[in-house]
């Protein structure tokens, strides 16, 4: 089992050049988000119908995945169905050998994340270039995302430049840390790749049932570059993603990029349906991953977990990851979305204290494009990790005995008795500096009011007898 | 009107002065309060912290309590979330139970948070409360995002006379409270909390008031702790305080 995470949120939080970069960061694109959903009109129609699509969707999940899977092949693309990480990691190893090389390169896919591949094409000896900016920044860091979105924003420009120097060969050699001279190394570097590679490996953020239309938005053009220069082109999807008509894009368009970069449209929206003679890529396969998520669809209560399009806005508007960051989250979903995501594909025994990673203030749900309840789902999941045992035994007994005295009123006046009187001994200026574990946790930071003399109920009680 | 009063555990055991101003404004109001003595907590450090069978005992115990209430007036917005809005979910996926989700939908409407209640039931903005001191006013999640009071509070306090009522920067982020994430995550709730703290403090308020005392116990904790000299007042408080019967 991972570290816990409160364990890795203090590590987080004693990190300061990544609170100061999280806290600038996240306060510029709430403002930008904020700005530009809010001059539309239809914003709150379009949020309702993103939803309502989404749940149509997942209501005839089957149906949808099948006439995909039908009209892709139709379009001269191949499809192929993934259980689980482990078949979705063989079948990309064994269509890029089949391809007869040994590098790919890739577009920004949480899910290719999701189902750790470029470990596995290593092992396979493929080498694997990030080609997104932030996600070849810190593929070179060797380090792991701290955002949906912007993956190395714990990194400053220096952090950056010093890593360009010891990785990018001739590109990196005497760079300074202006971000349009880094900027222009990586492109550089990046065309090289482009040019030279064989192999292109891309998530995606939509697909259409009705066409077999794949869709992938993106800022930087390196997406279009690997959509349409290599021989052979390999996504992978969430069976999640599927929409059921070409129509519905016109809502995803609109929401995605207004609630994840503050843009009225992405600067790259690319749109294809199989393969075709003499333009793009000759070869296409489709690869439909489960993982997890036909479970999630099974509960009434957290399915609404499956809308997310991915657009971290609920990072950015969160207390929580604005200060501890996305390690802590130890997960490619990070922030509240993270927070039920990852519990639900990994298991409440590993993951379950994420879904207490959250002070339930709504920020998130108040916010989201698709409208996904996350307090909600949060407290859900709070509920199965204490019905399927994982909560700590302690805890367990003091909510039983909490429960007793709330359940009869004389053992609540009995117990307020008991604790006026064993206060005594911790009191200094009518207050409590200092508590016992686990209520030691908040005396860290905090005094706890004392017991007055008498309750409201003895107050009433006595006003009453008058 | 007959007003029955849940005052919330929190209140009951360490607030009791919040408890006295609610009853001393609604009967100066010329209101009829009750208090059923068989109440005791709404549940939601249960439900939140994921002891759900637990707290459908609590709501099972709070709807033979007060169904029968012609309005049940709460001083707490998280409490008053926790019944409008998560009872019907312990009901319908915990408790599995039709008759217990039709009960907590239909007493809903008559359970209304302290403010609330003045502003949106009784239509006033002016309780003739007067206050002299300056003020900052801290809107809790559950009064922003659960109940969606907006700025209901703050023209209570705005008509309050002789008070310096001062805005709050930021005033839409959580003070770091959640039950009991603040001793779970107690690190990343006192970074939120100081962030607050800070925020306070730039006023030059030598109160900070909300609707609800828990987030009142957590800021008004890291407050004493720093030795500040700010401390924190429900607003119940405030609006008992008059010129003739000034509220410490």
């Amino acid at each position: 089992m991972s570290a816990s995470f409160p364990t890795r949120a203090a590590d987080g939080l004693r990190n300061t050049q990544q609170r100061r970069n999280l806290a600038k960061a996240t306060n510029t694109i709430r403002g930008k988000t904020a700005k530009v959903t809010a001059e539309l009109p239809d914003w709150e129609a379009l949020r309702e119908a993103g939803k309502a699509i989404k749940r149509e969707a997942h209501a005839r999940l089957d149906h949808y995945l099948l006439q995909l899977e039908e009209m892709v092949i139709k379009a001269g693309g191949h499809v192929h169905w993934a259980a689980d990480a482990a078949e979705a990691r063989s079948i990309i190893v064994r269509l890029t050998k089949d391809a007869g090389t040994d590098q790919v390169i890739k577009i920004k896919s949480m899910t290719t994340d999701e189902i750790e591949l470029n470990p596995a094409l290593e092992e396979a000896g493929i080498r694997p270039y990030e080609t997104d900016l932030a996600d070849m920044i810190v593929q070179m860091a060797r380090e792991k995302p701290s955002h949906l979105l912007v993956p190395a924003i714990h990194k400053n420009r220096v952090e950056i430049r010093d890593l360009f120097r010891a990785e990018m060969g001739e590109h990196g050699t005497g760079l300074s840390d202006r971000p349009p001279d880094l900027t222009r190394a990586a492109r550089a570097y990046l065309r090289q790749k482009f040019m030279e590679t064989k192999v292109a490996i891309s998530g995606a953020n939509f697909a259409v049932a009705e066409t077999g239309t794949v869709g992938v938005v993106e800022s930087e053009g390196n997406g279009r570059m690997c959509l349409t220069l290599p021989q052979v082109l390999i996504s992978i999807m969430g069976i999640e993603k599927v929409l059921p008509r070409f129509d519905d894009l016109s809502v995803f368009l609109q929401l995605l990029p207004r609630a994840a970069t503050g843009e009225r449209m992405n600067p790259y929206n690319s749109l294809w349906t199989g393969v075709h003679a003499g333009d793009g890529p000759r070869e296409f396969h489709l690869v439909l991953l489960d993982n997890g998520r036909s479970k999630i669809l099974a509960d009434e209560v957290a399915r609404e977990t499956l809308h997310c399009i991915r657009c971290s806005r609920c990072l950015n508007v969160c207390p929580v990851y604005e200060r501890a960051g996305g390690h802590a989250y130890d997960s490619m979903y990070q922030g509240p979305i993270g927070a039920i995501v990852t519990p639900q594909l990994r298991g409440l025994e590993e993951a379950g204290s994420l879904p207490y990673a959250s002070s339930l203030c709504g920020a998130c749900h108040e916010v989201c494009p698709v409208k996904i309840n996350i307090p909600q789902i949060l407290v859900h999941l709070r509920g199965r990790v204490v019905r399927e045992g994982h909560a700590g035994k302690g805890e367990a007994l003091a909510m039983g005995v909490a429960a007793r005295m709330f359940g009869n009123q004389g053992a609540l006046d009995w117990s307020l008795w008991a604790g006026r009187l064993g206060q005594k001994l911790l009191m200094r200026d009518g207050a409590l500096p200092w508590l016992p574990p686990p209520l030691s946790g908040w005396t860290l930071s905090r005094d706890f009011p004392a017991l007055p003399a008498e309750s409201f109920r003895d107050w009433w009680q006595k006003r009453e007898e008058k | 009107m007959r007003v029955s009063l849940f005052i919330t555990c929190i209140n009951d055991s360490l607030f009791p002065d919040t408890g006295r101003a609610v009853v001393r404004v609604l009967e100066r109001l010329g209101h009829q309060v009750e208090f059923p003595l068989a109440q005791t907590c709404c549940g939601q450090m249960h439900h939140n912290s994921g002891y759900h069978d637990d707290a459908v005992g609590l709501v099972r115990r709070f709807v033979d309590t007060f169904q029968d209430a012609e309005a049940i007036v709460i001083p707490s917005t998280s409490c008053t979330a926790m019944v409008r809005g998560q009872y019907p979910y312990l009901a319908k996926h915990v408790a599995k139970d039709e008759g217990l989700l039709r009960a907590v939908e239909v007493m809903a409407p008559r359970v209304f948070e302290f403010s609330e209640f003045l502003t949106q039931k009784l239509g006033l903005s002016d309780v003739g409360a007067y206050y002299p001191h300056r003020v900052t006013y801290h809107s809790s999640c559950n009064s922003l995002r659960s109940l969606h009071l907006g700025d209901g509070p703050l023209t209570l306090l705005r008509h309050v006379s002789g008070i310096d009522l001062v805005e709050l920067p930021n005033n839409r982020e959580c003070c770091g409270f959640g039950g009991t994430f603040a001793v779970k995550n107690a690190e990343t709730s006192t970074a939120m909390l100081t962030d607050k703290m800070r925020h306070i403090l730039s006023t030059g308020a030598e109160i900070c008031t909300a609707g609800d005392n828990s987030c009142l116990m957590h800021i008004g904790g890291g407050l004493s702790r720093q030795r500040t000299g700010v401390r924190t007042v429900h607003l119940a408080q405030i609006l008992a305080s008059t010129a003739e019967e000034p509220w410490a």
